[in-house]
């Protein structure tokens, strides 16, 4: 399967993703902010499907996702704001969500719309992988979406490679044991992690996520993985500086 | 049918582990050594000698002759709230710490509701001198406000959640977010039958000495063991598993739930999951979930905390699919009226959850010479200042 995703993932260079919650910090500024996510040079894009109850995530991503949810953020309105998205927008465009929603909406009439509208990838931290390979993983390639897996630093090795096997675009390398946005820099328990996972050749490459949020931790999440993802970082920069700030904010990772 | 979970912890539809990979390797860990661990002969014997000696059970099976009068069938009370502590929770949390000890954990966290639980997990962690941390909402910090002293004596570190609807939902989140961040020492002792497999089954069988026990004490008060019905109320439904579990597969046996109706099913504040939920993913478990359209967990509403969640067990979920239980309903109002006549005519002031089991006979009439026993879940010492001021006795 040849979607942006694995397109993207053979350039040779180290790749900056970005997260945001959809809808946030105003319900319709979902379009501007990925158009100036791309102008200014990111290479993918994680945009949040709100949820009422993010287990997985800290302080920032709860607070942004609870706004959005007020400002009226729904399933259906995401997709209608994304409707014309890839007449201007051509990096890969990920949906970062979880699974209730997305249960609700129906698992097939999301991944064509998913399809329809350009969405080239999957986030779904709490779909398991036996779930997933059991009951989903038809539909998902039916409409050429790459589901992409976590693995944490407690992840053991023969389920790395079990994801590594289920996986056909990237692994989600969760950087250390915590929910989003809570670690400030990384020590040597990452490094030897990073070099660990390094060192088993996993098929598909990894992209570092949580704790990311300068230019050093980016370099230091990079050194041995393909890219990395900034979320939390990147929300508190909009929080504080607004909608327009999208270019300074890049400017501070590379 | 099986009303029991399979390996993979599903009940018929519901159930199973809805988990972000972060907490993988604590739950399957937990799930891969859970039953093999809960019935080996030296944890069976240091589970029923901590519940004989520490807890106090048996607890007594009660005919209540002036309810039964005043209801025209014959009641009997499974009296939960004589556990140390107050309430059935200890059952459960005194079986998890021995569990953890023997996983090698060194640190419990705890969600709680109305403090039942986290005054029962704070009891046990200080029995064993582990450290305790017990998450809950802001707002049940303040209507719970003697349980959060309890804790505090009892040496537990007490944290508001404080996003949400700042109650048992929201505690829960934060729980499985400490979970997250400290997944190597630390054992997350859920007070409910809910979250991911193995939680609810694992739950479930330490709560089922309420039933085992009711088998053997009504054969002695009416020469059979089968009650003609079973009542509990539910929230996330542990009492109430514990109370169905040894007569699930015993037909004759109706099996009565009690949700929390609130202000009323359809006011729009409301617990009453079975009436109000569809099918969702809530803390790592498919079940009834009261939620949007879209997806959206809804912010649930009860006077009592402990049944002020959206979703229900995903046993009791199946039990409501499969129409082996009957479900109902009671409003904070007839929760609080049916409290106060089990004071008045037994000398028993129940939890305000409890109260809503005992609403039952608001809503069915049963047979003169129907056995119908009611799992007295807990006792009403916590629940003083919400009595006070709903029935103005200041």
């Amino acid at each position: 399967m040849s979607n942006r995703i694995t397109t993207k993932l053979q350039e040779d260079k180290k790749l900056l993703s970005i997260y945001f919650t959809a809808g946030y910090p105003a319900l319709n500024d979902t379009v501007q902010i990925i158009q100036d996510l791309e102008k200014n040079g990111v290479d993918m894009i994680e945009i949040g499907l709100p949820f009422s109850d993010p287990l997985a995530d800290g302080p920032t991503i709860q607070e942004s996702s609870t706004a959005a949810l007020k400002n009226g953020m729904t399933t259906e309105i995401l997709f209608n704001q994304l409707k014309n998205i890839r007449k201007t927008v051509s990096i890969p465009l990920i949906i970062m969500g979880y699974f209730n929603p997305m249960l609700q909406y129906g698992v097939e009439a999301f991944c064509k719309k998913c399809q329809e509208i350009g969405i080239d990838g999957l986030i779904l931290p709490d779909l398991p992988l036996d779930v997933y390979q059991e009951d989903y993983e038809a539909i998902f390639k039916k409409y050429e979406l790459i589901n992409v897996f976590l693995i944490t630093p407690q992840t053991s090795d023969i389920r790395i490679r079990q994801i590594d096997d289920a996986s056909n675009g990237f692994i989600y390398m969760v950087s250390s044991a915590s929910v989003t946005g809570s670690k400030s820099g990384f020590g040597q328990e990452q490094e030897n992690y990073f070099e660990r996972i390094a060192a088993m050749n996993l098929k598909n490459p990894q992209i570092v996520g949580f704790g990311i949020k300068d230019e050093e931790t980016f370099q230091q999440a990079t050194k041995t993985a393909k890219g990395a993802i900034i979320g939390s970082a990147f929300i508190k920069h909009l929080t504080a500086k607004g909608t327009n700030s999208v270019a300074e904010f890049v400017k501070t990772i590379r | 049918m099986n009303y029991n979970a399979d390996e993979k912890g599903y009940y018929g539809e519901f159930g199973g582990a809805f988990i972000p990979e972060m907490l993988y390797p604590n739950v399957e860990e937990l799930r891969q050594n859970y039953l093999k661990l809960m019935y080996e002969d030296s944890f069976q014997k240091e589970f029923n000698q901590l519940l004989k000696d520490y807890v106090g059970r048996p607890s007594p099976l009660y005919f209540a002759k002036r309810l039964s009068e005043k209801h025209g069938c014959k009641i009997y009370l499974k009296r939960e709230d004589l556990n140390h502590t107050g309430a059935h929770k200890v059952n459960n949390t005194i079986g998890q710490i021995l569990m953890a000890q023997r996983l090698g954990k060194t640190r419990i966290i705890a969600e709680t509701g109305a403090g039942q639980h986290g005054v029962a997990t704070a009891t046990v962690c200080a029995l064993m001198g582990m450290e305790c941390i017990v998450y809950m909402g802001e707002i049940d910090i303040a209507r719970q406000a003697p349980n959060v002293a309890r804790m505090k004596m009892l040496g537990a570190e007490v944290r508001p959640a404080k996003s949400g609807s700042r109650t048992l939902k929201d505690a829960t989140n934060e729980a499985i977010r400490d979970w997250i961040n400290n997944p190597v020492d630390t054992h997350y002792i859920i007070g409910s039958a809910i979250g991911p497999h193995p939680y609810p089954d694992m739950v479930t069988r330490f709560q089922s000495v309420i039933s085992e026990e009711i088998k053997w004490q009504l054969k002695e008060h009416e020469g059979r063991e089968n009650p003609d019905y079973v009542v509990a109320c539910i929230g996330g439904g542990s009492n109430a598993a514990g109370t169905y579990y040894h007569f699930l597969d015993e037909p004759e046996v109706g099996i009565i739930a009690v949700e929390a109706a609130g202000k009323g099913v359809n006011s729009g504040e409301s617990a009453a999951t079975s009436a109000l939920g569809k099918v969702g993913i809530i803390h790592g478990c498919k079940t009834m979930l009261m939620q949007t359209t879209d997806g959206q967990i809804t912010e649930p509403y009860s006077i009592s905390a402990g049944l002020d969640y959206p979703g229900v067990g995903p046993m009791h979920s199946h039990l409501f699919k499969s129409g082996r239980a009957e479900f109902y309903s009671a409003t904070d109002d007839e929760a609080m009226a049916a409290g106060l006549e089990l004071s008045q005519l037994e000398g028993i002031i129940p939890a305000i959850e409890t109260g809503h089991a005992f609403a039952i006979f608001e809503h069915k009439k049963f047979k003169k010479d129907d056995v119908v026993v009611i799992s007295l879940s807990g006792r009403g010492d916590k629940d003083l200042n919400t009595y006070i001021d709903y029935f103005k006795l200041a």
